[in-house]
């Protein structure tokens, strides 16, 4: 199920980047990362407030220059190649950026003459990404009259518009309700069905984590963790095996004479660590414990999150301390 | 690169076949422009409400000096006097609010959105100076209607030449608004600030009384160093030049001099046109290094 390979591997990478840094002042907030997204990926991007994962992405996007290092997006140089690459991206902030005295289609229109689309694509594809996120029907309503989840959603469709090769979506679901979070997603996943598109992304929500090909955490600016999620949860360890059987104490003992791990009492049962929980369960009929129940818990991306970046990922109060301390550090 | 993936449901449009350069910014240009015109027609309370400033000062100030001042002008009806004043100062609000409406798009963050574009930033400020002269010309032909009802008479030649001077005068004064919405972040620190600028500006333009020898000399003075003031004089120019030759309002008027020399018509023009030059590169400068 879990991709070790990125899909396409082996083209160009849709956003490479070396050694990037940037320092603000004696403020290090991104201190040489590298990082290979590949075309079609949907890319996680994952840290604590004050990590440097938006310097990293103004970066990318070429709104703020790199101290050192370089990044390419879509083969185009971040510095360089501000304009072009900037034509070749499509942004979604964490705030709305639409005008909510004009119509969707005339937010999109502008979007599409500031982007230098040719004139006579511009009409069918504005109809085509306003059926993509389901508000066509609304096209000619002021945005001011959408929902949250509506203007997101036609933010993520002035993004594609100008048919970009990679879409940064800023944490794109902050602030939205669960229901209209599960449409969006929904979107996103008929976006990379439909169109030729890798999805950078940042989010603080670990279900949504879970949907990425490959996820990267940073914590103090660097990269401390990239894969896919299977793979990530299996470097932090174990799954969580939960036994009650007739005699705890008992078959303790029994699980670690004959299989040499350790059952901890927990509760009314016992739990054990292990590599392969599924792989488990059938050893310990094998030596016989009378097993009445038993549930097999793997590491979510939370103790993923716990392991590398040393704090529950959404923990803001705790978030905004390591950053005092680096600046205390650097001084 | 150039590649493009065939697609069943979504036409895909090849950004790579997306040309830059001038036609780009001209585009550009064009659509923020276009944003103001669309925007001011979906609300034209707010072009109607602005006329009132000088409906009153020409119609009810206008009467009350006329009346005031009947003996020392042999007669002249001071609302011609004052209708080319009127029509210049009334369109500076106009022109400076439009201008600072690029403050509240950086607010609600749809400058953010034009300023990630593949643009050049001075495409952006070039199309908000357009749109602000337009919107304050067009305000301006409402005014320029009534000119028969303060006997100045419709010519051709007059309507186009006044219609030019107001379009020269609002680019450089919705200029004077972008150069502070560059640096003021604050719709509620700047709403003071226009005031402050704009009040001295029209008193001392002599938009409301004769300049030269029948004003103070301190007065006739610093009315030279007005932008405004040029702007004024070069539409009082066309309008008195369209009186009766006997018409006692002729002698309110006197050219502004720069050392004893009469400046003329067209060159005023050019001293307010260059000024809005100027202003809009310093305002281009400023957004391209702050934003």
């Amino acid at each position: 199920m879990a991709r070790t390979k990125p899909p396409g591997a082996g083209k160009a990478s849709a956003v490479s980047v070396r050694g990037l840094e940037k320092r603000y002042g004696p403020i290090e907030a991104v201190r040489g990362i590298d990082l290979d997204v590949e075309p079609g990926e949907v890319f996680g991007f994952l840290g604590p407030n004050g990590a440097g994962k938006s310097t990293t992405i103004k970066m990318l996007c070429t709104l703020v220059a790199p101290t050192a290092g370089s990044a390419q997006v879509a083969g185009l140089d971040v510095v360089t190649q501000r304009t072009a690459v900037r034509r070749h991206i499509g942004l979604v902030f964490q705030e709305t950026t639409l005008d909510e005295y004009l119509t969707a289609e005339q937010n999109l229109k502008f979007h599409a003459a500031i982007y230098g689309m040719p004139r006579r694509a511009v009409g069918p594809r504005v109809e085509a990404v306003l059926e993509l996120v389901g508000l066509a029907d609304r096209k000619t309503s002021a945005v001011r009259t959408y929902s949250g989840g509506m203007k997101r959603r036609l933010e993520i469709a002035r993004g594609l518009l100008h048919s970009p090769r990679v879409l940064f979506l800023d944490e794109p679901t902050i602030g939205l309700d669960p229901d209209s979070r599960q449409v969006l997603w929904r979107y996103v996943d008929e976006l990379r069905r439909r169109e030729d598109i890798t999805v950078f992304l940042t989010t603080h929500y670990m279900d949504e984590a879970e949907r990425c090909d490959r996820i990267a955490i940073i914590n103090h600016g660097t990269i401390v963790a990239l894969g896919t999620p299977a793979e990530l949860k299996a470097d932090v360890g174990h799954d969580r095996v939960r036994i009650v059987t007739a005699d705890n104490a008992g078959s303790a003992k029994k699980i670690a004479s004959k299989l040499g791990v350790e059952a901890a009492p927990d509760g009314d049962g016992l739990l054990v660590n292990v590599p392969n929980g599924e792989g488990f369960v059938p050893k310990l009929f094998d030596i016989g414990i009378s097993v009445q129940s038993v549930s097999v818990a793997r590491p979510s991306l939370d103790d993923v999150f716990m392991a590398h970046a040393g704090r529950r990922i959404g923990d803001e109060e705790a978030a905004a301390a390591p950053r005092h301390w680096m600046r205390a550090m650097n001084r | 690169m150039t590649t493009t993936v065939n697609r069943t449901d979504l036409e895909v449009v090849p950004v790579a076949a997306v040309g830059g350069g001038w036609p780009h910014e001209l585009r550009a240009i064009g659509i923020v422009w276009q944003r103001d015109m669309v925007r001011v027609l979906a609300d034209p309370t707010r072009l109607v409400s602005s006329l009132l400033q000088p409906l009153l000062f020409l119609f009810i100030l206008g009467a009350g000096l006329t009346a005031a001042v009947r003996g020392g002008t042999g007669g002249a009806d001071f609302k011609t006097f004052l209708f080319p004043g009127v029509l210049i100062t009334g369109i500076l609000f106009t022109a400076v609010f439009s201008a600072i409406s690029i403050v509240w798009d950086r607010e609600f963050g749809f400058l953010r959105e034009m300023l990630v574009a593949p643009i050049s930033s001075s495409s952006i400020v070039i199309g908000k100076c357009l749109g602000g002269a337009t919107i304050a010309t067009v305000q301006s032909v409402l005014i320029i209607a009534l000119a028969g009802t303060v006997h100045v008479p419709y010519g051709f030649t007059l309507l186009i030449g006044l219609l030019g001077i107001v379009f020269v005068t609002s680019f450089t004064m919705t200029a004077v608004g972008l150069v502070m919405a560059a640096r003021v972040k604050s719709v509620q620190t700047l709403m003071p600030m226009v005031n402050m600028l704009l009040m001295p500006l029209t008193f001392m333009s002599g938009s409301l009384y004769p300049l030269g020898p029948q004003a103070p000399r301190w007065l006739d003075i610093i009315a030279r160093y007005n932008p405004l003031s040029y702007a004024v004089t070069s539409a009082r120019t066309l309008v008195v030049d369209q009186l009766a030759a006997d018409d006692p309002t002729r002698l309110l008027f006197h050219p502004l001099t720069w050392l004893g020399w009469p400046v003329p018509a067209w060159l005023d023009l050019i001293v307010v046109a260059g000024i809005g030059v100027v202003l809009l590169s310093i305002a281009c400068l400023m957004f391209a290094r702050t934003e």
